[in-house]
């Protein structure tokens, strides 16, 4: 097994930065997206709360794959060319965006209304009191819900290897083919995404630890 | 004396249920009302459109010089004006007490940093809570909460308070700190309009009583008179239950 690493060391350190690099970049703005599409949800106007609806049961019940391979194979053939790495990233942030816009929604809606009534009767727009009262509550509250969907993103991001994403799925892949050693290969690649899963997942638990307070 | 709250032919409906029928009601400076009635007849409603928190379907709601039915009024300048106070006091959870009396004055009022606080002290001291000023809403007592609540309504310097029985919620030995609040208040010259269920406010403190039933004012009074001679026949049965009951 050792020597599979030695080996192919290079080929494991580029999956693994990839892998980094989409979970970051899918990470990143699928909170913002999610955050929007959430607030859009929740606000009264009508027309952003029908977009929202739209979009996040568009993304949430179509498979992961599915939505990828859209970003892959379609939108290049009409709009712009994306290459393999850009067209799984996209979609794993859409996909993502869209649990987490459930998530946070709900959170919104676990604060009391008596929150809102009297930051809007002590004189504070709508935006003012989601901002300083609604919201802090709130994202306190989807912490660890949002730790799961962060996890679950970083596992996700291996639908990259579908697309040539050059992620460390992809390369497990080839490495696999190249030696036959299949099983070793999967189990390092495994023993990489804990790297990034456990600390992340205890990060998540000490952010609400520390919010708790 | 001039009109600060003035209804004319207000209605308000929940679906087909006639929550204020044609209400016509005018409310002074610096007077304090209390609206007392049975539970459903409409008082938390009434109160509840003076700031907006509920829509009226027809008529005319002039508050602070703004007509509230008037779509194109900006409600947040009505309600810069008047505070309100909620049975379940609505403090932010996430901001300690100090910060509760400082926000909306920070952020609404633009008031710089160190004057907010003096002010903010000053209200806290008034109601007995500066000790406090630095724990959390979920740390306090109902009553400490109301008081807070009070603090925070006066931090905003508002013309009008509406209390939304802001007593109904406390344990009995707390009612009488609020109380008292609320007796400091009505001395500042504040207009108050309160829903109360307390007749020793209502009728001690208060300078009008509102019998409010059925979503319409069957009287309004000085509270001495309308306690010694109810002039409807809801009325006095509302008072022998109220009354036998203490």
């Amino acid at each position: 097994m050792w020597q599979i690493i030695t080996d192919n060391w290079s080929s494991f350190l580029t999956g693994f930065w990839n892998t980094i690099l989409c979970s970051i970049i899918a990470l990143i703005f699928s909170l913002i997206l999610g955050v929007v599409f959430a607030l859009l949800e929740v606000a009264p106007p009508k027309f952003g709360k029908v977009v929202a609806r739209i979009y996040i049961a568009v993304f949430r019940n179509i498979p992961l794959l599915v939505i990828v391979m859209i970003f892959y194979l379609i939108v290049p053939r009409f709009f712009i060319k994306l290459s393999g790495f850009a067209a799984g990233t996209i979609g794993l942030t859409l996909y993502t965006s869209a649990f987490i816009a459930e998530t946070v929604r709900s959170g919104i809606n676990s604060v009391g209304d008596g929150q809102m009534e009297g930051a809007r009767s002590n004189g504070m727009t709508y935006t003012q009191a989601m901002r300083y009262v609604i919201l802090p509550q709130a994202m306190k509250i989807v912490i660890p819900p949002l730790g799961n969907q962060f996890i679950n993103l970083v596992k996700n991001s291996s639908v990259l290897a579908f697309v040539a994403g050059f992620d460390l799925m992809y390369q497990a892949q080839l490495i696999a083919f190249a030696t036959f050693r299949t099983i070793d290969t999967y189990v390092i690649v495994g023993i990489f995404y804990l790297i990034l899963t456990l600390p992340l997942s205890y990060y998540m638990r000490h952010l609400e630890k520390k919010l708790a307070d | 004396m001039s009109a600060i709250i003035d209804f004319k032919n207000v209605d308000k409906y929940y679906g087909k249920f006639h929550a204020l029928k044609d209400i016509n009601l005018t409310i002074n400076e610096g007077e304090v009302v209390s609206i007392i009635g049975p539970s459903g007849s409409g008082k938390s409603t009434l109160i509840r459109t003076i700031n907006g928190l509920e829509k009226i379907n027809s008529g005319q709601l002039i508050v602070t010089g703004y007509d509230l039915a008037d779509k194109k009024t900006d409600i947040n300048k009505i309600r810069k004006n008047v505070g309100m106070v909620f049975q379940h006091f609505n403090l932010y959870d996430n901001h300690t007490v100090l910060e509760n009396v400082m926000l909306a004055p920070k952020i609404v009022l633009k008031r710089p940093d160190d004057e907010n606080k003096n002010i903010a002290m000053k209200y806290l001291e008034k109601v007995g809570m500066a000790d406090k000023i630095d724990s959390y809403p979920r740390q306090l007592s109902g009553g400490q909460k109301q008081r807070v609540a009070i603090a925070r309504s006066l931090a905003m310097n508002p013309k009008v308070i509406l209390f939304d029985e802001p007593t109904s919620a406390l344990d009995p030995e707390m009612i009488q700190d609020v109380l008292d609040v609320m007796k400091f208040v009505a001395d500042q010259g504040i207009t108050m309009v309160v829903v109360t269920h307390e007749m020793g406010f209502a009728k001690k403190v208060s300078n009008r009583l509102i019998f409010f039933d059925s979503g319409k004012v069957l009287e309004d009074r000085k509270p001495e008179e309308f306690f010694d001679h109810p002039n409807t026949e809801r009325a006095r049965e509302f008072l022998s239950k109220v009354i036998s009951k203490d």
